[in-house]
This record gives structure tokens, C-alpha cells and sequence, in this order.
């Protein structure tokens, strides 16, 4: 068993918690406008795409919110903002997880991985990305960029996986176009992509 | 027919841009000076506004101003149906009271939780058959519960024993409000052998497309610059222009892609939302960001329309229907709107061609999500509920299931419809063919009802149509100097790439390299031509006709110019290798670079200075001034087509049902295009593939939950209502077309995108019913627990035919 929180505990604990985070009032305290005085530090360094980037963090903020809106990082996307989509998926350590629902505090020793920061140096697509074009998975592409990063997650821990050892893993995605198909069908390339 | 581009794959060019996450959708832009804007939203189901006291949210640190009903509708608020931009009397738990805009989204809700608005609670109803009975409540604003074209909001009441009668499962007996009808019906009843009959509901539930709707929007020079989510691009800013008051020719749209749209992201008057940062930004001088949360979006994104109806269907002893009586009560939710119930009519007439039908509709309003357009409006609806009622005819007349589809199947030259329209094409035998043969459908008939264990196999065969083509709009390509062709496409970015599908047509015509093509969209100030709203399925036969037609007009300005400097007649010309030249001599020619060139130097006509086509819409006739003299250029505008260009689907499926959980895998589903000709086989997959999921979800999981005693939405994210997931669909769907050309469309081409739905969720309620030897719910969604309870004997809590709770 990897020692990591896995997706499935991650999701529960979300769900459970769905009810609260659905208020607007905490909707915005996490989108980092909050600023009350305090103790708490924040002005922290995280690791993004394997960069330390300095940012000034609220103390409810998501991480979500600080790379689209601190960081500029807009292909992280934000469906629900309450934990039920996985537009908003990032790597933290390797392991999908749905930015919109951890607190950027929470991550000064993680290292954390975006859709950005997936091309290599001379701009070539990730395998991943490169299936998913060749493939045309997405449609309307707003959860692309949280398929992509199950995908890369998945064949990390798991190079070789059949169809429906994917399909278990990349169902923390929802996509509303219906493009499943199309997205597994990505995910098998990717594997033969390498 | 080989073509060069048609029916061939390609990267769609914004591909990379959503595997990247570098497309822009309108919530990742900002702007200098930014400011954002909340929304004050209706707590309550039913209200009217008495007072707003915002005095105290105004004297903030950081609060910029508030944007009311009054401010957008200083003459009172519009008398119809459809959400308002802002409104005074809230229909509907949700809907936008007032916006207020801030320094940051934490002041603006900050302030907005300062302002006292007055509200006089009025009553509330959840269900159209609770507001039918004499003294139940009504949705409406003036204690009206329905709307009746062009009278406007009016009342319709039945008697207690006409609604109790009709719950009880019998033949409502009121006059409805609209009806039509073909051909005998009481002749076709008489000749009927098997005759079936029940009462049904279908639930409504939300699009919740993915990307909620957030809008930016800035003014600059006197012109606005919104950045919006729509299905459509021109069509939406040309119906967005007077929602917001100002000229059409200085709005500019910008939307690069959108994240979901599927009806309710077509027109401007389904997204009034986009005004309030417009309107908010033109009133403090600042751009506006208005974000919209998942809840908002569940309130303002709309909604499928629910049917609560009877439906009587005969079939003769050869199998053939000859009589259906469908009556329906549509649910119009809390703003009204939508024609469903009609629609579902038309998809009977159209699928099984019945020697007689008549269709009886009322609509009424609830105070819930509002409704309009979504993916196939009434069509899909009713496939569910039809399905299992001709497998019922199919095993009582002793004839197969597949059979008793050819049979009544629309064939070339049949006519449909309240105007019985002809089909321009229909090969419905040959999708039934090829759908059952890929799917082995004959093969397989030994595993229906299989038992392994406490699990039963089920095979379901399902249709689905919708109306997949319109006529009628405008095209413009331009070509400069360089050679490439700018293909100006209003075609909006949801996701199904016909902006770039019917892009080829243009490219194919002029046999240009995709390469050497330029795609102009994203944003109307690319000089864009109007186009139909990006739904119905149309986009794919309305805007091949327009790009080829402007290339066509583009290709015979090259004939005229080469003739007239080379010599000979146009007609000795032809293109290829991007040289226009004589067909007797390929030497004697331009390239492109010198004809445009050549058309530069010309002007007039050929640079869209004169000799346009008259009929030009108002938007293009903008564009087309704004490019004239600037580049060689092609216009056109497209006549109307004649007849019905239909878009049609075949699905098989089997399930393995567990009866003791009420869960159900489906094994296998293999779905069928009947569209014309393919233009781009990937995107094909892709609508057939994102149909079937959104089928599987009218079939299995998606309703609206509403609390009965506050009339609070339950199900305002995606677990509550369950969009299908990838657990819920098959690990791979087998796709198949049939690919004959249309003879309306100039490439073959027609729609797909609806059609692939409903033949999904007939086909899986088809399985449902075989799997349970019959058992016919007459109701979608069919969920664990309701099959678990039929399994039980236990009766459903909940009254018969109930809308917006567990049942309906
Ligand atoms: S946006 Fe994070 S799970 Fe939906
Ligand atoms: S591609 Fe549109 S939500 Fe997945």
C-alpha cells in the first residue's frame, strides 16, 4: 500500500466535509481575500512545478486559489470548489488531489505539480497531453487539464494499466461532456507513448 | 465522394490549448483595475422585493456600487417568460436580486450581507399538478402559473378529481392548452391488436456544464468588451447587444472556449447573467469580474423541463403503430419556457411514423431551476418511456424487437411532424442493421434474462432523433497576399469543434492545404459572420452551407480574374496546388498569393466594396464593412434548405443487473450515427461517446431534489443530481456510422450532437424492463432504490407522478 494519502481517503474526507464548504461566506474566505491580522505567517515559499515561488497566502486559502489567482497558474481550473469534480486535480508528492480543498499552508514541504508545468523544456507535450490530442479527448476542455494530471498520477504508480484499472483511477474526474471514452482512450496511448 | 478534407481526422487548433491548460476560458482573464462583483441572491422560492436598503454596504471602504432590477429595467421588468437579468420578484430559490461590486469578492460579500432587502414572502409550489388543483399555488409573478404565447402569463386550474384522476393513472380529461394531431386516431385504435397504456414522468434536472458562468467585462473607447461563456459566438453577442443596450457594432465577445454548453449556452437570453458585469461596469467605470459558484450556477444555468404524462400507443397485428395519444404536463419551472412536450410528440411521429397521432400539452410553472433548451428538448425525454413499450408490442404480437423497428422506421421521401415535413434524407433500416450487426444483437439474444447468481442480464435496443440542421446565415472568407485563407467563423467553442468542422468545408472547396487555413474566431471584433445559435444539433449542415458557400464565391471571383487577365472563360478554370488555372493548361494560372494580389489592385466586389449579397444579416454587413477593401474576400449568404434534415442514432446495450443491490453494470453498448456524411470522424466519437453518457444519466441518476417544506434546491452540485461518471459508463463504447450523404447540404453533412442521447437512454430503460422481466417503471430516472423497492413489493413514498423530489 502507498504510505501517501491516496485519492479514495482524500475524496471521502471531502465529501464529508461538502455541506460546510458549500457557503458562500467560506467559498471566499478560501479564495485568499481574507486578511486578518494575526499571527499566522504569510508571506511562504511553495515548490510549483519545480520552482520555489514566494507567495503571500491567506490563512484559509486553497491552493486552488493561490496558483490561479496568486500565481497565475489558470489551468488549474475550478469546477464545484467544494471537492466533487477534479478540475481543479494537482499533483502534491505525486498524488492527485483536488487543489480546491487543501490549504496552501499545508504545503511549504510538498512539492507540488500543475498542468503547466508538465512540457518539457524544449516544449514538447507530455505523453499524456500528446495521447489526449492525438486521441481528441477532451470536448469542451474545461477538466481536461484534472484529467491530464489523474493520468500522469496513474501511470507514475502504475505504467502499464489495463482500460479498467484506468478507469478506476481517473474516476475522481467527473467530465460533463461525457468524454470518458475518449479520455481512456487517451490514457492507453499514453502508455504506448511512454 | 473523395474529398480532401471531409470526413478526415485533424487537431482542431485549440486542442493543445486544453491539454496545456493555455486556452483562456472568461475566468482566467484580469484586467487592469479589476474590481468583482457578488450577487444577492433570493433565499426564498417565491418573493417580492418591497424594499432594498443598501445604505450601509454603499458607505464601505471599498465598495464601488450596486446594480438593481431597477437600474436594468427602468421601465419595468420584461412581462415574459425567461430569466431576467436582475429581478424584483424572484421565482425561484437563487435568482439574482442585485450584484454589488467590491475591491475583492470577500468585501463585495462582506457589503452584500449588510444590505436589507424586504421581501413579502408569496406562495410557493414544487409541483405543476400541486398548482393545477383549483387553490394550489402558482409560480408565477402576478399569482399566474403559466405562460401562453403571445398572451402572455395566464392561470390554468383543473378540478381535485381531474388531478386525482390523473394520478391514479388514468387519461387526463382537461383541455390542454395546445394540441395537435395527424391522421385518425380512434380508426387506428379500432385496427390496434395490442394496445398499451400508462402514465409516466421524466425528472428535470440541471446542465451543470462544468465551467460555471463567470463573465469579465470592461468598456473601452464607448465599446464593451465582455468576456463571456457561450455555446455561440456571434449569434450570442448579436441577441447580447440589445439585452445590454448597446449598438451592435460596438460589443466585442471574447470567448476562446467554453466549458460546457448543451442548450442552455446557446442564446443570450439563457445567460442574461453576462449583462451584470457589463452593466455593473458601465455604471462605475471599472472592469468587473463576476465569478459564479457551483450553487449559482445550479440556479441561473438551467434545467431539463420534467413531464408528468399519459400515453396511449396502438400497434396492429403486422406490428406497425397505428394510433399514439400522448398528453403531457411539462414542468416550466420557476421562469417558464421550452417547447419539450411538443418536441416529443414530433420525435414519435418522426421515429415510428404511426398512422395517427395527437398530441395534447399544458405547461406549468414550479418554483425550481429554470428550464429551456438541453440536449435533444422533449425528444430525449420521451425515449425512455417509448422504448419499453414497443419491446411490450414487439413480445405481444411475436415479433422481434429489431423487427418491429424496421417496421415502423422513417425511410427517404417520409414526412413527419405537425407541418408533416419531408426528411431531406432518413436511413434509419440501414442504422437498425448496422448498430444490431456490430453489436451482434441476434447472438446475443440467448443471454436475455440469464441468471448468474442474484444477477440477470438485460438487452435493450433504443432510437433517438432530433432535427439537425437550419439555413439561412452568412459566411465571409478572406485572403491576403500571403495566400492563406482566413476562414471567419462565428461558430462558437463548446467543445464539439464544429467551429473548426465546418471550417474544412471552406478549406475543401479551394482544396487549400489545412495548413495554409487560418480559423478567425474567438472574439467577434475577427470581422465574424452571423451564424445560428451553436444548439439544436444545427452547426454542422448550417455552417458547412455558409463556409462553403463563401469559399465557392471566393473560388468564382478567382475564375473571373484569372479569365479575365489570362484569358478564356471561367469556366476553363480550376484550382489545386493553391494555383487557380486553365484545366487545359496548368501552366497558365495564378498562385493564390498573386490572384489575391490581383483582387487587391481590382477592389470593388472582390474586396467586399460593392455587389454584396443583399440578404446579409445586420452583424455581417458590420464585419464585412469593417474588412472591406483590406483583403480578397468571399461573402455569402445562404437560402433557406427545403425539408427536415434529421439527425439519427442506434443503440444497443446489454446490463447485468443486481438484484439484490438494484445496481446495474452495463457489459456492452454499441451506439450508431445516421448524419450524412462524416466531416470529422474523431469529433463524431466524441458526440456519440458524450451522448451516451448524458443518456445513461436520464436512464440513471440525474433529477431535481427540492425540499418540500422550503422549497431549498438539495441537489445543487454534482453529487445530488449524479452526472455519470466513469464508473458509470462502459469501459468502451463501440461507435458507427452510417455515412450517406444529405442531399441539402453541399458536403453531406448534418447534426449529431442531441440524437445521441436519446437513443442511449432508450436503450438502457429498454434493458432495465427486460432485465426485470417487464417491468415497465414508466419513469427516468429508474434508480437502485426503485428498483429495489418493485423488487421488495414495497410501495415508493412518493406521490404518483411527483415532480422535483425522489420520484420525479
Ligand atoms: S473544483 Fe475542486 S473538485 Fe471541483
Ligand atoms: S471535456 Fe467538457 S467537462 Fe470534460
Amino acid at each position: 500500500m502507498n504510505p501517501k494519502v491516496t485519492r479514495r481517503r482524500f475524496i471521502k474526507g471531502v465529501v464529508a466535509s461538502g455541506a460546510a464548504a458549500t457557503t458562500t461566506g467560506v467559498w471566499y474566505a478560501a479564495n485568499g481575500q481574507n486578511r486578518p491580522g494575526g499571527a499566522v505567517e504569510r508571506l511562504i515559499r511553495i515548490n510549483v512545478n519545480g520552482q520555489m515561488r514566494s507567495v503571500d497566502v491567506a490563512p484559509q486559502e486553497t491552493l486552488a486559489s493561490t496558483l490561479r489567482y496568486k500565481l497565475g497558474l489558470t489551468g488549474t481550473k475550478l469546477g464545484c470548489n467544494r471537492g466533487e469534480c477534479g478540475a481543479c486535480t494537482v499533483l502534491v508528492d505525486d498524488v492527485a488531489t483536488y487543489a480546491c480543498s487543501v490549504l496552501t499552508h499545508s504545503m511549504k514541504n510538498s512539492r507540488i505539480e500543475t498542468v503547466e508545468g508538465l512540457e518539457s523544456p524544449n516544449g514538447d507535450l507530455h505523453p499524456v497531453q500528446q495521447a489526449f490530442v492525438e486521441e481528441l479527448s477532451p470536448q469542451c476542455g474545461y477538466c481536461t487539464p484534472g484529467q491530464v494530471m489523474a493520468a500522469v498520477a496513474l501511470l507514475r504508480e502504475n505504467p502499464n494499466p489495463t482500460r479498467e484499472e484506468a478507469r478506476h483511477a481517473m474516476s475522481g474526474n467527473i467530465c460533463r461532456c461525457g468524454s470518458y471514452d475518449s479520455y481512456l482512450d487517451g490514457v492507453m496511448r499514453a502508455v504506448q507513448l511512454g | 465522394m473523395a474529398y480532401m478534407h471531409i470526413g478526415k481526422n485533424f487537431v482542431p487548433p485549440d486542442v493543445p490549448g486544453k491539454v496545456t491548460g493555455r486556452i483562456k476560458y472568461a475566468e482566467d482573464y484580469a484586467r487592469e483595475g479589476m474590481v468583482y462583483s457578488r450577487l444577492l441572491t433570493s433565499p426564498i422560492p417565491h418573493a417580492r422585493v418591497l424594499e432594498i436598503d443598501a445604505s450601509e454596504a454603499l458607505a464601505m471602504d471599498g465598495v464601488f456600487g450596486i446594480l438593481t432590477a431597477d437600474d436594468v429595467y427602468p421601465d419595468g421588468e420584461p412581462q415574459s417568460t425567461g430569466l431576467k437579468i436582475l429581478t424584483n420578484e424572484p421565482t425561484l430559490v437563487g435568482e439574482p436580486i442585485l450584484a454589488l461590486a467590491a475591491i475583492d469578492e470577500k468585501t463585495a460579500e462582506t457589503a452584500i450581507s449588510r444590505i436589507n432587502v424586504t421581501f413579502e414572502r408569496l406562495p410557493f409550489v414544487l409541483d405543476p399538478l400541486e398548482s393545477l388543483v383549483e387553490g394550489g399555488a402558482n409560480a408565477y409573478p402576478g399569482d399566474q402559473n403559466t405562460f401562453v404565447f403571445r398572451q402572455g402569463f395566464a392561470t390554468e386550474k383543473w378540478t381535485e378529481d381531474q388531478v386525482a384522476s390523473f394520478r391514479a393513472g388514468n387519461e387526463p380529461t382537461a383541455e390542454p392548452q395546445q394540441t395537435w394531431s395527424l391522421g385518425d386516431l380512434e380508426a387506428g385504435f379500432s385496427a390496434s391488436e395490442f394496445v398499451y397504456e400508462t402514465t409516466f414522468t421524466t425528472a428535470g434536472y440541471p446542465h451543470h456544464s462544468m465551467e460555471p458562468r463567470s463573465a469579465m467585462a470592461y468598456w473601452e473607447d464607448g465599446k464593451l468588451y465582455l468576456h463571456g461563456t457561450s455555446q455561440s459566438l456571434t449569434a450570442l453577442a448579436d441577441g447580447m447587444a440589445p439585452i445590454i443596450g448597446v449598438p451592435k457594432e460596438d460589443i466585442v465577445f471574447i470567448n476562446a472556449a467554453t466549458g460546457g454548453g448543451f442548450g442552455q449556452r446557446a442564446r443570450a437570453n439563457s445567460i442574461p447573467s453576462m449583462a451584470i458585469p457589463a452593466k455593473l461596469s458601465q455604471k462605475i467605470n471599472r472592469p468587473v469580474m463576476m465569478r459564479i459558484t457551483r450553487e449559482e450556477e445550479f440556479t441561473i444555468g438551467g434545467a431539463r423541463q420534467g413531464f408528468q404524462g399519459w400515453i396511449k400507443v396502438g400497434f396492429k397485428p403486422d406490428g406497425i403503430m397505428s394510433a399514439c395519444d400522448l398528453y403531457i404536463i411539462s414542468d416550466n419551472g420557476g421562469k417558464g419556457g421550452g417547447g419539450d412536450a411538443s418536441s416529443a410528440a414530433d420525435c414519435i411521429d418522426v421515429l415510428y411514423q404511426p398512422d395517427a397521432l395527437r398530441f395534447r400539452g399544458t405547461s406549468i410553472g414550479s418554483n425550481t431551476a429554470h428550464r429551456g433548451a438541453q440536449r435533444g428538448p422533449g425528444q430525449n425525454q420521451i425515449a425512455p418511456i417509448i422504448a419499453p413499450i414497443l419491446d411490450k408490442a414487439a413480445d405481444a404480437l411475436g415479433i422481434s424487437r429489431l423487427e418491429i423497428r424496421k417496421i415502423n422506421a422513417p425511410r427517404n421521401g417520409d414526412v413527419a411532424g405537425p407541418r408533416q415535413t419531408p426528411f431531406t434524407s432518413a436511413y434509419v433500416p440501414e442504422s437498425l442493421d448496422m448498430a444490431t450487426q456490430q453489436f451482434d444483437w441476434e447472438g446475443r439474444q440467448a443471454r436475455r434474462r440469464q441468471r448468474n447468481g442474484s444477477k440477470v442480464i438485460g438487452l435493450g435496443l433504443g432510437q433517438g432523433y432530433h432535427n439537425a440542421g437550419r439555413s439561412g446565415m452568412d459566411g465571409i472568407v478572406t485572403m491576403g497576399t500571403d495566400g492563406r485563407l482566413k476562414i471567419h467563423n462565428g461558430v462558437g467553442n463548446l467543445g464539439t469543434y464544429s467551429y473548426a468542422s465546418t471550417s474544412r468545408a471552406a478549406a475543401e472547396v479551394l482544396k487549400m492545404p489545412w495548413e495554409n487555413c487560418d480559423i478567425l474566431n474567438v472574439r467577434t471584433d475577427n470581422h465574424l459572420p452571423i451564424t445560428s445559435p451553436q444548439d439544436g444539433s444545427n452547426s454542422i449542415f448550417t455552417n458547412t452551407r455558409t463556409m462553403f458557400g463563401a469559399a465557392t464565391d471566393m473560388l468564382n471571383k478567382m475564375k473571373e480574374i484569372a479569365s479575365s487577365d489570362l484569358g478564356g472563360d471561367p469556366s476553363d478554370y480550376d484550382v489545386s496546388n493553391e494555383r487557380i488555372h486553365q484545366i487545359a493548361d496548368e501552366s497558365t494560372g495564378y498562385t493564390y498569393a498573386e490572384v489575391a494580389q490581383r483582387a487587391m489592385e481590382l477592389g470593388g466586389k472582390f474586396t467586399g466594396e460593392a455587389d454584396l449579397p443583399e440578404e446579409l444579416a445586420e452583424w455581417t454587413r458590420i464585419s464585412v464593412s469593417r474588412l472591406a477593401g483590406s483583403a480578397f474576400m468571399g461573402v455569402y449568404h445562404d437560402p433557406r434548405h427545403e425539408g427536415n434534415p434529421p439527425g439519427f442514432t442506434v443503440t444497443c446495450c446489454e446490463i447485468e443487473l443486481d438484484l439484490e443491490t438494484g445496481k446495474y453494470e452495463i457489459l456492452d453498448m454499441v451506439t450508431i450515427a445516421e448524419s450524412g456524411t462524416i466531416v470529422h470522424p474523431q469529433g463524431m466519437e466524441n458526440q456519440l461517446v458524450g451522448g451516451a453518457v448524458w443518456g445513461i444519466g436520464l436512464s440513471g441518476y440525474e433529477r431535481h431534489l427540492y425540499d418540500p417544506q422550503n422549497g431549498l434546491p438539495a441537489s445543487t452540485g454534482y453529487w445530488q443530481s449524479k452526472v455519470p461518471t466513469y464508473l458509470d459508463t462502459p469501459v468502451k463504447i463501440g461507435t458507427g456510422w452510417v455515412d450517406l450523404p444529405d442531399p441539402e447540404n453541399p458536403v453531406g453533412a448534418r447534426g449529431i450532437g442531441e440524437p445521441s442521447m436519446g437513443a442511449v437512454s432508450a436503450a438502457l430503460t429498454a434493458a432495465i424492463t427486460d432485465a426485470l422481466d417487464g417491468h415497465h417503471f414508466a419513469t427516468a430516472p429508474i434508480t437502485a432504490d426503485m428498483i429495489i423497492n418493485h423488487l421488495a413489493g414495497t410501495e415508493e413514498n412518493a406521490a404518483p407522478l411527483a415532480q422535483n423530489n425522489f420520484r420525479g
